[in-house]
This record gives structure tokens, C-alpha cells and sequence, in this order.
């Protein structure tokens, strides 16, 4: 009678610490209701947000899409290799995700700059401010997961974490993704869609 | 009661109580003086009326949540308190600065009062809710300087629990947020702007995470669920307040001369900001429905699961009701936020004290719970007060949307007195609606001296 685990990779609760995922719902409700405000305001406004957007560096953007990814893939590798049990193999995966948040918020930096350096600000037009709010909130959100993979590296240097016990790991990675996530939606949604 | 050094919360709560009567009645006269305008003048204007119902208010739940800390803390840490003695000296100089305080703005006029006090120094009064005299707003820093050091030296010496910790931040934020009162530019916007810095990040925030811990401290008491379970509810839900209630002060900053993204920040943040209160309903009743153990007191497990309800209705929904820009471009200031601030005011801040009251003060008192008879006066209470809110809530909602339309809408939009005498019959059925509130708190203050029945043996 027990046949009815026959997909046992089939979760029944979600990876990582359920609280964890309270925290990424509220988050992706924030972020959510930013986009479909952006959404309404931009249908008001159609003119003035094809313009402003062509300003925009869409290549650092590109840039930063990749960036991210890829490190989603290096935390996907870490979590792969405390699985199997390999402390310090998870350990390197995570410093090489943690890397690329580095660069990602390089290159972020570099943009801010020159759109700053044009003398734009929150106030220039509606575009502007959620293209700045947007990206700003999402820029704190990636130093918030670099911050907790950090934590979690260090936890899995020091062997803290098993084959059997690493839920820690699945919840700073659960957190990564959804930074990955939100810069997936919000590149297209303010750099490229017109 | 566990700790001796506990017993110096039971005169906060005492005194709590008895600044609640002296709000409530305030409150009923100056309903009444919403239709008959020169009820009590010269006596008591008003203004002196508004003033001293608010600032009581405001006495009263920093007294409650004093005592909280001062019962809860030393049971969280498992040690005395550092010093109880200390507890008692702050106890009579915050008693006597608030009774001061009171009778000046009663005796003499606003202005005098100003004069004698130096506001001419640093000039910090005539703002509202903070209409507090120099040496008074003094006097709560070093009161809150005084507590903050006795809870927190206990919590050095004794268990790091959340709740304490989350307690401590709330405590902290109060203390610091507070400070922001003696800035007072001369510019009105930057004014307005920092005022919301106390009032504001008091209400939908820091003292959020003071109901939060006071909550979660009951909780654990009445239902013996797990601590760890309780613990990771409240970090969940103080993560929530702070992310939505921090930029959420936004929806203040929709006309008072601030830069025009407000009304976007202030719109998405604030209406997130229901989220956490109503998680902390869900956590309260899931609580209850895992409980462990029956506990004796069945009023302060009421007044718990009510506290939720009623915070998420009152400061949940009346405020969602509001606070998106293009709403309330028409509700701004009118008497939908009256209703909102009574509904919100009573069901997270007076009921959560009222439940730390309700679940310590028969501990303080040498049993663990209040016997039946009591404890049905008590729950009676809880009824009356609740729907009588209820009724002052809804009747000034009616008030409100009837004055936003005759007053705000339409092509020929009435005079602001000329709509006041249209919303009248609401008027009166609030100040119904407040009387029937006064029997249920005299009742509650009566369920403490009904001899009925055996008490519970702690």
C-alpha cells in the first residue's frame, strides 16, 4: 500500500526553513505590487516611459542578468554538494555565488553612477523613480542575500551542515533565488519592454 | 508569580487603569461637546478637552507597557530584576511629571502654561500629541533611560530569550524614536516630516514590536506551546512590520509639501501593512487551538485572541481603507481617520496591555487566575468595551464618508461647520456608544474587587 511515495522528489513542504518562505511570499507581494503599480502608472503615461527608458544602460542590465543567473547556478552546485555531504565543496560554491553578487553590485554601482552624474534623481519623473526605487530596493535586497549566504558559508566551512541536516543551506539558497527571480522580472519590465 | 522583583509592575498597571478612566471620561466629554459645542466652556475648551484624552491615552500604554516589560522580562530571564528599587523611583517620577502635566493644561491656559514651563528655550510644544511642556518631554527621556537600563542590565545577567530581545528593540526604538520630538524647524514641512518620526514609527513600529513580544509572552503562558514555535512567529511577523511600517510612514507624506514619490512609496508600503497584523491573528488562534494545557485564566485568552481581531481590524483594515493616495485625497484628515485611530488605538495597543493585565495582575495578586465569577465580569467587560468600539468605529466611518461627500465632493461642496451640522445624529450615537464603552470599564474595574467564588491557588 505504501506506493504512494513514488515520486519522492516531489516536496511535501518547501526546501528550508518555512519561515524563510513567509519572508520571500511578503517579499514578492512588495515587489509584486511595485510592478503592477509600475504597470498602471506606465499606462498613463506610455510617451514619457518609452523615452526615458532609452537612456537606460541596457547592456549592464544584460550584463547583470547573466551575473545573477549564474550565481543562482554556483548556489544550485552548493546545495548539490552538501547533499552529498561535501562541507567544504558547498563552502566554495557559495564564495563563488557570493563573488558574483560582488560583481553584480559592482556594475550596478557603475550605472547608478553615471545615471546620478546625469543629475537624475527620485524626482526627475515617474519613470525615473521606479526605475530608481526598483533597482535600489532590489540592489539592498541582493547585499540582504550576500549577507545570508556569507553566513551560511561560514557555517558550512566550519562543518556545520550534513548530507542529513542542511536545511540552513536550502533557505539562504530558497532567499538567493528569489533575488535572482525579482532582477528576471525587473530587467525586462523596466530596461527592455516598451 | 515567579520573581519578587516582578510586584513593581503591579502599581504601572494600577496606575494604567486608572489614567484609562480619566482618558475615557475626557473622551465622553468632548464627544459631547461635538454637539453641544460650549459644553463645560470656559472651563474646559475643547482643545484642553482633545488634548488631555490623547495624552492620557499615550500616559497610560507607556505605564502598561512599563509594567509588562518590568513582569515579563525578569520571568524571560529567569533572574531578579536588576534593580526593583530603581523601578518604583521611576514608577512615582512618571506618575507625578504625567499628573503635573495633566492638571497644568487643565488649570491654566495653553499659552501660559508654555510661558512658565520655557518653551521660549527649545521650543518643542503646541504640536499635537506632543503638546507635552519642555520639562515633562524631559522627564519621559529620563524615565525611559531609567527602564531601559534596569531591563537591560537583567537581560545581560540573566537568558537571552526573543521575546526579550524583541521587548528590548521595541523599548529601544520607543526611546530613541521619542528624541525626535525636540526637533522643531521652523520650516512646517521638515517639521511635519520628523513629528511622523515619533508618531508614526511609534505606533506602526517599534511599539509593534513591544505588542508583538507581549503577545508572544502570554501565548506561551496560557497555551504551553512550544517556545520555539511562538519564537519563530514573532520574528516572522516583526520582519514583516518593520518592512512595510518603516517606508510605510510615506502615506503621511502625501500633501504636507514632500517630494510626489511619497505617494507612490507611501501607497505600496502602507498597504503591505495590514499583512502582519493579520498574521498576528492567525498566530494567536492557532496558538489557542494548539494549546498544551488548559489554563485557568480563560479572560486573558480572550483578550489575547481579541487583540488580534481587533488590531488587524482596526489598524489593518480602517487603515488600508485610507491610505492609498488617490483615497485619501478625499479622507485626508476627515473623520475616517478618527475612526480609524480609535478602532486601531484600542484593539492592538489598549487590548494587548489589557491582556498582559489580565494574565499577570491575578499572578501579582497571590493566585493564578481569577475566580469564575470574576473572571465572567471580566469577560463581560471584554464584550462591551469591544462592541461598543465597534459602534464608535462604525458610526464615526459613517460620520466620515457623509462629511467627505458633502464637504470634499460635487460641484458645490459645503462649508466645514455646515457639514458638521449634517453628520450630528452620528455624533450622538457615538457618545451612546462611549457610555456604553465607561459601563464596560467600570465593570472591568469592578471584576477586580468581586469577592464571588474561589480564586485559583497559584
Amino acid at each position: 500500500m505504501d506506493n504512494t511515495r513514488a515520486h519522492p522528489q516531489i516536496l511535501a513542504t518547501p526546501p528550508g526553513d518555512l519561515a524563510i518562505w513567509f519572508f520571500i511570499y511578503a517579499e514578492l507581494l512588495a515587489f509584486g505590487v511595485f510592478f503592477v503599480a509600475y504597470a498602471f502608472a506606465r499606462a498613463h503615461n506610455v510617451e514619457l516611459f518609452n523615452e526615458s527608458q532609452q537612456h537606460l544602460n541596457r547592456a549592464s542590465g544584460a550584463i547583470n542578468t547573466l551575473v545573477l543567473i549564474t550565481s543562482s547556478y554556483f548556489v544550485v552546485r552548493g546545495v548539490a554538494a552538501i547533499q552529498r555531504g561535501y562541507s567544504t565543496l558547498c563552502a566554495r560554491w557559495l564564495a563563488a555565488a557570493i563573488g558574483l553578487g560582488g560583481v553584480f553590485l559592482a556594475i550596478k554601482l557603475h550605472e547608478f553612477d553615471a545615471v546620478f552624474s546625469a543629475g537624475i534623481s527620485l524626482s526627475t519623473n515617474t519613470f525615473y523613480m521606479f526605475y530608481l526605487s526598483l533597482t535600489l530596493f532590489h540592489f539592498m535586497h541582493v547585499i540582504l542575500g550576500m549577507v545570508i549566504l556569507f553566513a551560511v558559508m561560514l557555517k558550512a566551512q566550519r562543518g556545520g551542515y550534513s548530507a542529513e541536516e542542511h536545511r540552513g543551506v536550502e533557505t539562504g539558497a530558497s532567499y538567493w533565488h528569489m533575488v535572482d527571480l525579482l532582477w528576471i522580472i525587473l530587467f525586462p519590465l523596466v530596461y527592455v519592454i516598451h | 508569580m515567579q520573581y519578587k522583583s516582578q510586584a513593581v509592575a503591579k502599581p504601572y498597571f494600577i496606575a494604567a487603569i486608572a489614567l484609562f478612566v480619566g482618558q475615557i471620561l475626557f473622551g465622553l466629554i468632548m464627544g459631547y461637546q461635538y454637539v453641544v459645542g460650549d459644553f463645560l466652556f470656559p472651563a474646559i475648551p475643547f482643545n484642553v478637552a482633545r488634548m488631555v484624552h490623547t495624552n492620557l491615552l499615550i500616559v497610560w500604554l507607556l505605564f502598561g507597557f512599563m509594567g509588562a516589560a518590568y513582569y515579563l522580562i525578569p520571568e524571560e530571564t529567569e533572574t531578579e530584576l536588576y534593580s526593583p528599587k530603581l523601578a518604583l523611583i521611576t514608577f512615582w517620577v512618571f506618575l507625578a511629571a504625567g499628573a503635573l502635566t495633566i492638571v497644568g493644561y487643565l488649570m491654566v491656559p495653553y499659552a501660559t502654561l508654555a510661558a512658565m514651563t520655557g518653551n521660549d528655550l527649545l521650543p518643542t510644544m503646541g504640536r499635537e500629541f506632543l503638546e507635552q511642556p519642555l520639562p515633562t518631554k524631559l522627564g519621559i527621556v529620563v524615565v525611559a533611560l531609567s527602564l531601559l537600563f534596569n531591563i537591560s542590565m537583567t537581560v545581560l545577567k540573566g537568558r537571552k530569550t526573543s521575546i526579550s530581545l524583541v521587548l528590548l528593540l521595541g523599548l529601544w526604538g520607543l526611546a530613541v524614536f521619542f528624541l525626535f520630538s525636540f526637533y522643531n524647524s521652523h520650516n512646517l514641512v521638515l517639521d511635519k516630516y520628523f513629528w511622523w518620526w515619533t508618531v508614526h514609527l511609534w505606533v506602526e513600529g517599534v511599539w509593534e514590536l513591544i505588542l508583538g513580544a507581549m503577545l508572544a509572552f502570554v501565548l506561551i503562558k496560557i497555551t504551553g506551546v512550544d517556545r520555539e514555535v511562538i519564537e519563530k512567529w514573532l520574528y516572522v511577523i516583526i520582519a514583516m512590520t518593520l518592512i512595510t511600517g518603516i517606508i510605510g510612514t510615506g502615506h503621511h507624506y502625501f500633501w504636507i509639501g514632500t517630494p510626489d514619490y511619497w505617494q507612490w512609496f507611501g501607497s505600496v508600503f502602507s498597504a503591505l501593512e495590514p499583512i502582519p497584523f493579520f498574521m498576528m491573528t492567525v498566530f494567536a488562534f492557532n496558538m489557542v487551538n494548539r494549546r498544551r494545557r488548559e489554563h485557568p485564566n480563560k479572560a486573558a485568552t480572550l483578550w489575547a485572541l481579541g487583540t488580534g481581531v481587533m488590531a488587524f481590524l482596526g489598524a489593518g483594515v480602517w487603515g488600508f481603507l485610507h491610505t492609498l493616495a488617490p483615497v485619501n485625497y478625499y479622507t485626508h484628515g476627515s473623520q475616517i481617520t478618527a475612526a480609524h485611530g480609535h478602532m486601531a488605538f484600542y484593539g492592538a495597543y489598549v487590548m494587548v496591555n489589557l491582556t498582559m493585565i489580565s494574565y499577570a495582575m491575578p499572578m501579582l495578586r497571590g493566585r493564578t487566575a481569577n475566580s469564575g465569577p470574576a473572571q465572567t465580569m471580566e469577560m463581560w467587560s471584554f464584550w462591551l468595551m469591544t462592541v461598543s468600539i465597534v459602534f464608535i468605529t462604525l458610526f464615526l466611518t459613517a460620520a466620515g464618508i457623509l462629511q467627505i461627500w458633502l464637504q470634499r465632493m460635487g460641484t458645490n461642496p459645503m462649508g466645514f461647520m455646515d457639514a458638521q451640522d449634517q453628520v450630528r445624529l452620528f455624533y450622538w450615537l457615538r457618545e451612546i456608544a462611549g457610555f456604553v464603552f465607561l459601563t464596560g470599564l467600570v465593570l472591568y474595574i469592578w471584576s477586580f474587587f468581586c469577592k464571588k467564588g474561589e480564586a485559583v491557588k497559584a
